[in-house]
């Protein structure tokens, strides 16, 4: 019925939460200050053509909004575990309804990230024109849809006690390979890298140098894992709500 | 209390709740377990059914048919001439439901209630609910800091604030204290009074006998009994009274006013009473010989285990391949 009530508690929730503002929110952004702060005057980093700042931005925007899409994994088990899920199964709620939220929070709770780290970004001297933080900003929410649905699709899946490890895991392991803390420009990390979605958000910060950041490789590699993943999410929801 | 919403009443199909020939097994860790055999149940509206049984008894297996939240593997579920599925999204059924216990975080007891009223079409108020659920002092608390009774009052308030025609609780008291108690059941009484309909599984037969017009007695999946409480009562002797006696005889015995059974082994007699008061003063007036009383109060577990001893096993191997399914 009413969707917009429910979304408005759900993102009431998740920023009310702690766990939020530690992990997804502060720890990107003192990681930030850390690696890119004694380099703020690197303009050429690593032979990219972009500035350390800037680079760093990109890469630990990218770790930070996954980590805020993902933690929706978090939250659905937790509300699993509570026998709400089942609660909300003999409400009216629609489970598009029910995804909405889920969506609309995550994004919300990465758009607050990406907003952070791009005045920390700015503090260290990050400056672009405006069409290009729009574009940027454009690509980065775009790259987020596979996690979204990744994050579903693990809250549906795992338990409380396991979720925690296995998405502190994944997203360490897909920022390491998709060149958050330095960029991979060959050998099998990176076309395997090339293959996962984190890449392209990463890539979307190297915006900066002009051009098109994705290309035909980029759009096709996320819509790929958007729709794979959706449908694992899809069917995730299916299988837990039909059980006994 | 109550004031909104009676019109529902007056909108609500004359059907009632239809349950019919249901079957329902699934797989547990022992092989298939077939946790509700063919049952069949038929409940007027504005009527309030207790589901009685010990553990295991499918009590909840049947709620979940009833909510749509488990298809039956065979026979039909009709909620006010409605499949669940479409008597849920119209709002028409509120649930309790027995879980872990726990509620979302990071909201209070109020944005709670409000969330779940935002989401039914014809809402209790908000504020009235927190009221009959007793949750005035503790509204304005995050859910996290509740203890186990608050939270069951929570979920309760959030079953009733749907404004339902029907108002499903499944093992609602457990965790509740004494008083929490009392004053749940007399505001399920207070809504079942509106002319609700209002079913509710338990395992206490007190609970059945003071807040139901009519207790389904279920073990092993099936029915044991159906009818006004009084009748359930009568066949599950609450009480037992053990005592020496000579010369008097077992039918005699199973005669007297609230004995239900009564057995005797030797001098030594054993009646399993509905009314161990009744009983006690009809034996101690008509047999002056009578001595070494002992009245013990029969754990209700042991009691339907009696009445519904099972005849043909709860569980089945689980089917080794193609050689055919229990059907």
């Amino acid at each position: 019925m009413n969707g917009l009530v429910y979304t408005r508690f759900e993102l009431l929730r998740a920023f009310r939460n702690r766990r939020f503002f530690i992990f997804s929110l502060g720890f990107p952004l003192v990681l930030y200050f850390v690696i890119a702060g004694p380099q703020r005057n690197n303009h050429d980093f690593a032979g990219t053509g972009i500035s350390a700042p800037l680079y760093y931005m990109a890469g630990l925007a990218s770790f930070g909004t996954m980590m805020s899409m993902i933690s929706t994994g978090a939250r659905i088990a937790g509300e699993r575990q509570a026998g709400w899920t089942r609660q909300l199964r003999i409400t009216p709620l629609s489970s598009r309804a029910y995804f909405r939220a889920k969506v609309l929070t995550a994004y919300a709770m990465a758009s607050t990230s990406l907003i952070l780290l791009y005045v920390a970004g700015a503090s260290l001297g990050v400056s672009q024109s405006a069409p290009r933080w729009l574009e940027m900003t454009g690509l980065i929410l775009v790259g987020l849809l596979p996690f979204g649905a990744l994050g579903i699709a693990l809250g549906h899946l795992l338990t409380v006690d396991s979720l925690g490890p296995v998405t502190g895991g994944t997203v360490s392991l897909l920022a390491l390979v998709s060149g958050t803390w330095f960029p991979v420009t060959h050998g099998f990390l990176h076309d395997l890298g090339q293959c996962l979605p984190s890449y392209w958000l990463v890539r979307a910060g190297h915006i900066a140098i002009g051009g098109s950041a994705w290309g035909t490789l980029g759009w096709l590699v996320v819509a790929g894992w958007t729709i794979l993943l959706v449908a694992v999410a899809a069917y995730a929801y299916q299988r837990d709500t039909n059980r006994v | 209390m109550f004031e909104t919403g009676s019109s529902l009443v007056n909108t609500m199909p004359a059907e009632g709740i239809q349950l019919q020939r249901l079957v329902k097994s699934y797989r547990g860790p022992q092989g298939l377990v077939r946790a509700v055999r063919g049952i069949d149940i038929s409940i007027a509206p504005g009527e309030t059914v207790a589901l009685l049984g010990p553990n295991g008894a499918g009590k909840s297996t049947t709620i979940d048919m009833m909510l749509g939240l488990t298809r039956p593997d065979d026979g039909s579920v009709s909620v006010f001439g409605h499949t669940p599925r479409e008597a849920v999204d119209s709002g028409l059924v509120g649930g309790m439901l027995q879980t872990g216990g726990a509620l979302i975080r990071d909201l209070s007891v109020r944005e709670v209630i409000q969330v779940m009223a935002s989401v039914y079409p014809n809402p209790m108020d908000v504020e009235e609910v927190i009221s009959v659920a007793g949750l005035r002092e503790a509204a304005g608390q995050r859910t996290q800091k509740l203890s186990g009774g608050q939270t069951q009052r929570v979920r309760f308030a959030i079953a009733l604030v749907a404004n339902p025609a029907l108002l499903v609780l499944d093992e609602p008291t457990v965790a509740m204290d004494v008083e929490g108690r009392r004053d749940f059941w007399a505001t399920m009484r207070e809504y079942a009074g509106r002319g609700k309909t209002v079913v509710f599984a338990t395992h206490y037969l007190e609970e059945a006998d003071a807040n139901a017009d009519r207790a389904v007695l279920m073990a092993h999946g099936r029915i044991v009994a159906d009818g006004p409480t009084t009748e359930i009562k009568a066949r599950v002797g609450t009480r037992t009274i053990r005592a020496t006696l000579a010369g008097i005889d077992r039918a005699e015995l199973a005669q007297l006013p609230g004995v239900s059974t009564a057995e005797r082994h030797g001098d030594a007699v054993i009646l399993r009473c509905s009314d161990s008061d009744q009983a006690i003063r009809e034996l101690l007036t008509r047999y002056a010989s009578v001595r070494d009383i002992e009245i013990t109060g029969a754990a209700l577990e042991d009691a339907f285990l009696e009445l519904t001893s099972d005849p043909d096993g709860d569980r089945e191997a689980p089917v080794p391949d193609s050689a055919g399914t229990p059907s």
